[in-house]
């Protein structure tokens, strides 16, 4: 596992960390008799209602970067079983597909009980009969191996009441997009699908179905355990609870923390330089200067000021030694190559966008460059099945307003980057052929 | 109650028979896929709207109630 865990004694004051392993414990993963000894027992309701009823008054929200209320969704579910007579099923989403996020991951990897705990009693919540874990298990080291053995000694001691099957995302950025992964788990290509009948009414093999992401069930977990006035003493009002983040500074590294929604962005980030810049919320995230950053606090709340989302959590200070423009660009060229080429718009679009970025990234670029990309951007806003297109071109847009001096070098042919070395993570493999979504 | 224009994006294949149809409410963009007017269709052009729908070679196109 490449990713380390940050906390400090100031967490440990009020309660953090709460789904990753306590400081003095540090990298060591929870083991089912430590998390046990930790958390107590699963707390089965044996009422229906119940848990949705506390999730709401918690006023959970969903961690996979949408921020949908919890309670709604599994109210939804809930009432299309009945109203279907359907046996509903399960999903806990942990593809976590952006490239620079590693929340998911690691949650998995030290704290696996507590998600495989979310699962079951979601599961028990909307009455399901299916419960499935759907993750780049076997990609990332071998976490695989890992909850495989977690959900065996669960079963063993008949503390899983659904059976919990493990699923493999393919290695791409939209496997984890709600109707790709269920695409995916009908047995076809990951790839998303236009306006399905809602998931939660008719999803996996038309049962209706809830997909949250890892880090939701686990907060849901604790949630049951310690009521909603425990979530929510830390947080905002608003938006309480904690959240995982995946933290990168200067040295590129991830480090996941896990902070009370509302901290000023500053704590995460660090000093930054007055020219400097920070990415909020991955590769469909908005870059924001310093100057903003200093003003913002991580909540949708306050990020909307700045045209920016929590998402899933990920900040990343750009080193003084790169060039915002230039690793945009490399990202934008990734984000088209990953596009599902299913919608016109975005099949035809993003790849002028990361070719027009790629010119302006060079230097010297074309009159009119910046205006066509504004122009294709405005065209390809809301016309494809998912928010692929959406998400980058507002990446896109960000950079070019946060980079705009940048710019301006770039177009009298220079560029302030002393460092030529990538910064932002950019897998390898594109998808060449079908099966590569399989 | 009006009526709306909808398209399924991943059937569409940029026929184009629709713009061709309808240029009141539906105009291409660089690549010839349609751009749909997001306001309701103004009364009088139902029928219009009808025979874009029926002729769209993929039934990428739908109208529905608003």
């Amino acid at each position: 596992m490449t990713a380390v865990t940050d906390s400090t004694e100031s967490d440990a004051a009020v309660g953090l960390p709460r789904l990753l392993p306590p400081p003095q414990e540090k990298r060591a993963r929870q083991g089912l008799e430590q998390h046990l000894a930790r958390h107590g027992r699963l707390p089965y309701r044996d009422r229906a209602g119940t848990l949705i009823r506390d999730i709401e008054s918690a006023g959970l929200t969903g961690r996979g970067g949408g921020a949908f209320p919890v309670h709604r969704k599994l109210q939804a579910v809930s009432d299309a079983a009945d109203r279907y007579r359907r046996t509903p099923a399960v999903i806990a989403n942990g593809a976590e597909s952006e490239p620079a996020s590693d929340k998911d991951a690691t949650l998995l990897w030290l704290s696996p009980h507590l998600v495989l705990d979310g699962l079951q009693l979601a599961a028990e919540a909307v009455g399901a009969d299916t419960a499935i874990l759907y993750t780049h298990a076997n990609r990332k080291n071998d976490v695989g191996a890992r909850l495989r053995e977690a959900i065996a000694q669960r079963q063993e001691r008949g503390i899983d009441r659904v059976p919990v099957q493990l699923a493999e995302a393919p290695a791409r950025f939209l496997a984890g997009q709600e109707t790709a992964l269920l695409s995916h788990l009908s047995g076809r290509a990951a790839v998303p699908t236009f306006m399905p009948p809602r998931i939660t009414e008719r999803g996996l093999g038309n049962a209706p179905t809830l997909v949250q992401n890892v880090e939701t069930l686990a907060h849901l977990a604790l949630i049951a355990r310690r009521g909603p006035r425990w979530f929510r003493a830390v947080g905002t009002e608003q938006e309480p609870g904690s959240m995982l983040a995946t933290v990168r500074r200067l040295d590129g590294q991830p480090k996941i923390s896990e902070v009370p929604l509302g901290i000023p962005l500053l704590t995460l980030t660090g000093e930054l330089r007055q020219d400097g810049a920070v990415l909020i919320g991955g590769y469909h995230g908005t870059w924001v200067t310093a100057g903003q950053a200093q003003q913002l606090t991580m909540d949708n709340a306050s990020l909307a000021k700045a045209q920016a989302k929590v998402g899933a959590g990920i900040v990343i200070t750009l080193p003084s030694d790169r060039c915002g423009i230039v690793e945009t660009a490399r990202v934008v060229r990734y984000l088209a190559l990953e596009s599902a080429g299913q919608c016109g718009p975005c099949l035809n679009a993003l790849p002028r966008i990361a070719a027009a970025l790629a010119e302006i990234a060079g230097g010297r670029f074309r009159k009119g460059t910046l205006e066509d990309v504004d122009r294709w951007s405005d065209q390809v806003a809301g016309r494809g099945a998912c928010h692929h297109p959406d998400g980058t071109t507002r990446f896109v847009a960000s950079a070019l307003r946060t980079f705009a001096a940048e710019v301006a070098l770039h177009k009298a042919g220079r560029c302030s980057a002393a460092s030529k070395k990538p910064f932002l993570p950019v897998p390898q493999a594109t998808a060449r052929a079908e099966t590569d979504w399989i | 109650m009006a009526d709306k224009l909808l398209v399924n994006p991943i059937d569409c294949k940029g026929h184009a028979a629709c713009a061709e149809l309808l240029p009141e409410a539906i105009t291409l963009d660089e690549w010839g896929y349609p751009v749909l007017d997001p306001r309701p269709l103004p009364p009088g052009l139902e029928r219009h709207a009808r025979a874009a729908v029926s002729a769209c070679p993929t039934l990428a196109l739908r109208l529905q109630r608003a």
